[in-house]
């Protein structure tokens, strides 16, 4: 869901897929996922995009995209984002579940997505 | 600024008709005087003296017009950009624009009390320098004295006001082995990311070949060290890897192809394609303070003159990665091939190749002794 890459310097450093020997971050349902100081969702008023900037990345979002990072409040669980989104788009619950958990996972993987724990 | 009527075809070295993108991320060298003088400065030889630097109502014009361009972030850098008195007034005017800010630091010189100012103002991230490890050899490598032990308490005073940090670690012959502590001290500071990047031969840099470059042993020791890192640190520390070119196959996409998606800004106001683009002798760079930053993207001669693939002689033509690496980087192919246009030495395909690598591995069994450090010349 996120397409444009880095934000280009001088013999550009390009963060690499990462190996996958070690298990990607589970996010369990209760964990409250979100956008931690330094990455916020910003309007691209020249493409007309919109975008999620973060520590020298720009990543162009697609609706869905801006969608589910949208919901990150900081207060809602996983469990609560997904049932949300689901009733908003009419959509089976455990497919959303899925794409809302593949997408976050990728961002925290960057470190552009962090998790909190239940209290 | 004048409108006009008719806006002229842009066209590379050749007169090819060329295409400019938008611009996404501008390299703002505010000043380039520095505490440090490492040897490996990316800044150029004939550094600007602080009376020729851009006062900060020049710099929120500049942001303002970056903006307009489409620049989505600025990368504020130098040399030191805790030297100038006004950072957090060009912080605030950046922020202003719409930009977001990274401020690209070596930690030395800006207090707690600035750090809270440059908080206040703005700052969205904060990268930092790393020369080496422990006192010894990081205040070595940067030429100062007590150099390390400021970057730790800065690095300190970055985690408690929360900025996200960014460790910037060079590397090269004289330190590549401690890269593993690098990694950990990263972790141990809280960084979201380390950058490792392998010294770009530029400059100040090129001056220092022969104490700088690594070998082959060690550019693989380099890459084992981070693919491992990055297995062990998934979801807690990014790596991202600047490899030791010299030792490649295929040049780097430098600045994701020239012209193409980023620009420099240099304290005077000259804009540049590349911050080593100086290092062309022939080409001439506009300056934002006589033009607008839109007309010197999408007009100026400098910017067009590798835009597009046409401008490309053998072997890179008929390359199915021209589009992927573009040649490689202009900078390098003038310094090592003394022409700008040829294929990056760098790059298995250039006749010159078998000769650099040849260098290169001479240049690795250099005297390690004397820096030339970098010097504002008197």
């Amino acid at each position: 869901m996120t397409v444009q890459p880095a934000i280009p310097r001088p013999a550009t450093a390009q963060s690499r897929p990462q190996p996958t020997a070690r298990p990607a971050p589970l996010i369990g349902s209760d964990d409250i996922p979100y956008l931690p100081r330094g990455v916020r969702l910003a309007d691209d008023r020249v493409r007309g995009i919109r975008v999620l900037q973060a520590p020298e990345r720009a990543l162009q979002l697609d609706p869905i995209g801006d969608a589910i990072l949208s919901e990150l409040d900081g207060n809602r669980s996983m469990a609560a984002i997904v049932s949300d989104l689901a009733a908003r788009y009419h959509a089976p619950r455990d497919q959303i579940a899925g794409d809302v958990r593949d997408f976050l996972t990728g961002l925290i993987e960057r470190r552009m997505v962090f998790l909190r724990k239940q209290p | 600024m004048k409108d006009q009527p008719v806006s002229p075809q842009p066209r590379d070295i050749d007169g090819n008709p060329v295409t400019p993108g938008l611009p996404m991320a501008m390299l703002a060298e505010i000043t380039h005087r520095c505490p440090l003088a490492c040897p490996y400065c990316s800044n150029p030889l004939e550094l600007v003296r602080a009376q020729g630097e851009m006062p900060a109502e020049d710099w929120a014009r500049v942001f303002r017009q970056a903006a307009d361009l489409g620049v989505l972030q600025v990368h504020v850098s130098g040399g030191e950009p805790g030297v100038r008195r006004d950072l957090a007034q060009i912080v605030e005017a950046a922020r202003d624009a719409g930009l977001y800010v990274n401020l690209i630091t070596s930690g030395i010189g800006i207090t707690r009390e600035r750090l809270e100012e440059l908080d206040r103002a703005g700052v969205d991230h904060v990268q930092l320098s790393l020369q080496g490890i422990r006192p010894d050899m990081a205040d070595r490598i940067s030429g100062h004295p007590g150099s390390w032990d400021k970057k730790m308490g800065f690095a300190a005073w970055v985690a408690e006001i929360g900025f996200p940090l960014t460790i910037n670690a060079v590397v090269h012959r004289q330190n590549m082995e401690r890269l593993p502590d690098m990694i950990d001290l990263a972790e141990t500071l809280g960084a979201r990311r380390i950058e490792v990047a392998t010294v770009q031969f530029h400059g100040w840099a090129d001056l220092n070949r022969k104490a700088l470059m690594p070998t082959r042993e060690q550019a693989a020791f380099a890459r084992a060290v981070v693919n491992e890192s990055r297995l062990r640190l998934r979801g807690r520390m990014v790596i991202d890897y600047v490899p030791a070119d010299h030792h490649a196959i295929y040049p780097k996409a430098c600045m994701g192809g020239w012209g193409s998606t980023g620009l420099n800004v240099s304290p005077d106001g000259t804009v540049l394609p590349c911050h080593a683009a100086p290092s062309i002798k022939w080409m001439r760079f506009e300056n934002v303070r006589e033009r607008s930053l839109s007309d010197i993207w999408h007009l100026s001669e400098s910017f067009n003159a590798f835009r597009g693939t046409e401008w490309m002689p053998e072997p890179c033509r008929s390359c199915e990665r021209k589009t992927v690496d573009f040649g490689g980087c202009r900078c390098q192919a003038m310094a090592l091939a003394g022409d700008a246009r040829a294929t990056d030495p760098v790059c298995s395909k250039s006749p010159l190749h078998a000769g650099l690598v040849a260098q290169a591995e001479e240049d690795a069994t250099g005297d390690t002794a004397e820096f030339i450090y970098r010097r504002i010349r008197k």
